[in-house]
């Protein structure tokens, strides 16, 4: 009688194909693939632990670090949360340029997703294709907020500066090309015989699966879930914008990169209604506990200079309590919650990333499956290991 | 917000486990004893008026020197019916918490990282160990003793090998 023996394979934490530090120990049984197991910590840096340590606007550069293909809609979840926090509204035209470049971020997030997990499946043209188009977002970012990567662009109570005036026109420029993009990238590979063969019927989730996993995003949209938080619990203005939530059908890789690339035409529609009907007006609410004074009084009045040193130096205080805000991110929801004592600085901070409840997912995705679908399933969940290792 | 009846429905079946409701900023948040948390978790995840079929997250949080020291913060999420509810449980050091491992898979990491971060056991957990940080490592690092900068936070950490 023939033992059986399994394999085990260590795939990371180095390897092009993990999208970051990541380790799987794969055992394997021939080419099928008994048992995952993932290895994740390698880039914790205690972001939690040391946001503990600062004053809430301090903590806003810290977000822009955990998953940084997607800066901005990082900084809108925090800022989101801190504003619940304290019960500020913040005006229309803040609301209306935080999702206008949220959007933008979220095509940003999505292109680097398609190029890397092309590049995986060994469709290298895709990844040049969608870094040319990526950079001409980051230029509108980088226009706007002054960085490309880790723009730290909105403040609690609104944004770091108004749009500059060529915004419109840019964005436009951009709504006008990128529709024939998304074309191009569908011609490259919807159709295409290999990467249906590589990606259909691979990594299957089902929706029961999903949400008991507490999957997120596209990967429990994938699965036929309608569930996206924009929609479900609307903030900063999005239940004011037209927009379909794409869903897949079998929860495979295949309809994984489906709603992708419709979500990436849903955020086109967007950022239009966005930019179209930007409303004129403030661009910060009228919080002087919070918000800083106008550069030109600080420079003339002294209240407006000491307020602006005590905003600088103490950072403010919010009422005692704890909220609990999600966003949908490009990668799922992203949440956080937040305790205050009373203090200058937050008790706790937890963040709730959408890559560590989709990575926990994975083992359920490959189990059975052979190791070549290994490397198309990871490319498929989207995964940034900064935001899971925090 | 969470329907008036949500609560009263909780309590109806749980009346001597849950000690507090809260409300703040729309959000509510039920405080229970930490005795009979798994029949709480099965209750509001199976009946179909409340239907917490999401965990979306799960954390500790330190409030040393209060007694009891810990709390074990869930929010749950119902896809059908669009509701966040939170649930609390306070935890003296040293005691353990059921795991709601066997109610939503999600809880597996999260359980892991809470064991990781802040040395809450939770019982029956299927794989309980660290997950950010390195089997081996000392101390908890989201306890509030725990110092943000060590004596040795500039000089490299060299394993064994």
């Amino acid at each position: 009688m023939a033992e059986t023996k399994f394999v085990t394979i260590n795939m990371g934490p180095q390897h092009p194909a993990t999208h970051g530090v990541l380790r799987l120990v794969l055992e394997l049984d021939g080419e099928v693939v008994v048992k995952v197991t993932p290895h994740v910590g390698h880039l914790h840096r205690g972001v939690e632990k040391l946001s503990e340590t600062k004053t809430y606007h301090q903590v806003i550069p810290l977000t822009d670090r955990l998953d940084y293909t997607n800066g901005i809609g990082n900084n809108l979840g925090y800022v989101l949360t801190v504003e619940k926090l304290l019960g500020i509204e913040i005006p229309q035209r803040a609301q209306y340029i935080r999702v206008a470049v949220t959007e933008l971020q979220r095509l940003a997030a999505h292109l680097i997703w398609l190029a890397t997990h092309a590049l995986d499946i060994g469709a290298m043209t895709v990844l040049f294709y969608c870094f040319r188009d990526r950079e001409s977002i980051l230029r509108i970012i980088e226009e706007v907020s002054g960085g490309r990567l880790t723009p730290t662009y909105f403040r609690i109570g609104g944004l770091s500066k108004d749009v500059p005036e060529e915004f419109k026109e840019r964005v436009m420029g951009f709504l006008g090309d990128f529709p024939g993009r998304i074309n191009e990238y569908e011609t490259l590979l919807t159709k295409n015989v290999i990467w249906m063969r590589r990606t259909k019927k691979v990594g299957i989730l089902t929706a029961e699966d999903a949400i008991n996993y507490g999957a997120s995003g596209p990967t429990l949209r994938g699965s036929g879930v309608r569930w996206d938080v924009r929609k479900r619990f609307p903030y900063s203005g999005y239940d004011e914008f037209d927009f379909e939530i794409p869903i897949g059908e079998v929860g495979d890789v295949y309809d994984r990169y489906m709603v992708r690339l419709e979500e990436m035409r849903q955020s086109l529609r967007i950022i239009q209604q966005a930019v179209e009907n930007l409303p004129d007006g403030r661009i910060m609410a009228d919080d002087p506990r919070v918000v800083l004074p106008p550069k030109d009084d600080v420079q003339r009045d002294i209240d407006a200079l000491i307020r602006q040193f005590k905003i600088v130096s103490e950072g403010f205080e919010p009422p005692k309590g704890e909220v609990f805000m999600s966003v949908e991110a490009p990668k799922g929801e992203l949440g956080f919650y937040i305790v205050s004592d009373g203090s200058n600085h937050p008790y706790r901070i937890k963040i709730r990333t959408p890559s560590f409840m989709n990575l926990s997912a994975l083992p359920k995705m490959i189990e059975g499956g052979l190791i070549a679908d290994v490397v198309s399933t990871i490319g498929s969940i989207d995964i940034v290991l900064g935001e899971i290792d925090r | 917000m969470v329907a008036k009846g949500w609560i009263d429905k909780v309590r109806g079946q749980f009346p001597t486990s849950i000690l507090k409701v809260e409300t703040f900023r729309d959000e509510t948040t039920l405080v229970v004893k930490k005795d009979q948390i798994l029949e709480v978790f099965k209750f509001l995840f199976q009946d179909p008026d409340l239907s917490c079929d999401y965990l979306t997250d799960l954390c500790g949080v330190d409030y040393k020197p209060r007694k009891p020291r810990f709390e074990v913060v869930y929010h749950l999420c119902s896809t059908k019916h669009d509701r966040r509810l939170r649930v609390k449980v306070p935890l003296e050091e040293g005691n353990s918490l059921a795991s709601v491992e066997s109610v939503w898979k999600a809880a597996n990491w999260y359980e892991r990282e809470t064991y990781d971060m802040l040395g809450i056991r939770f019982e029956n957990h299927p794989d309980l160990k660290r997950i950010l940080t390195w089997e081996g490592f000392e101390g908890y690092p989201l306890r509030k003793d725990f110092p943000v900068k060590g004596k040795d936070f500039d000089k490299p950490f060299v394993p064994e090998l």
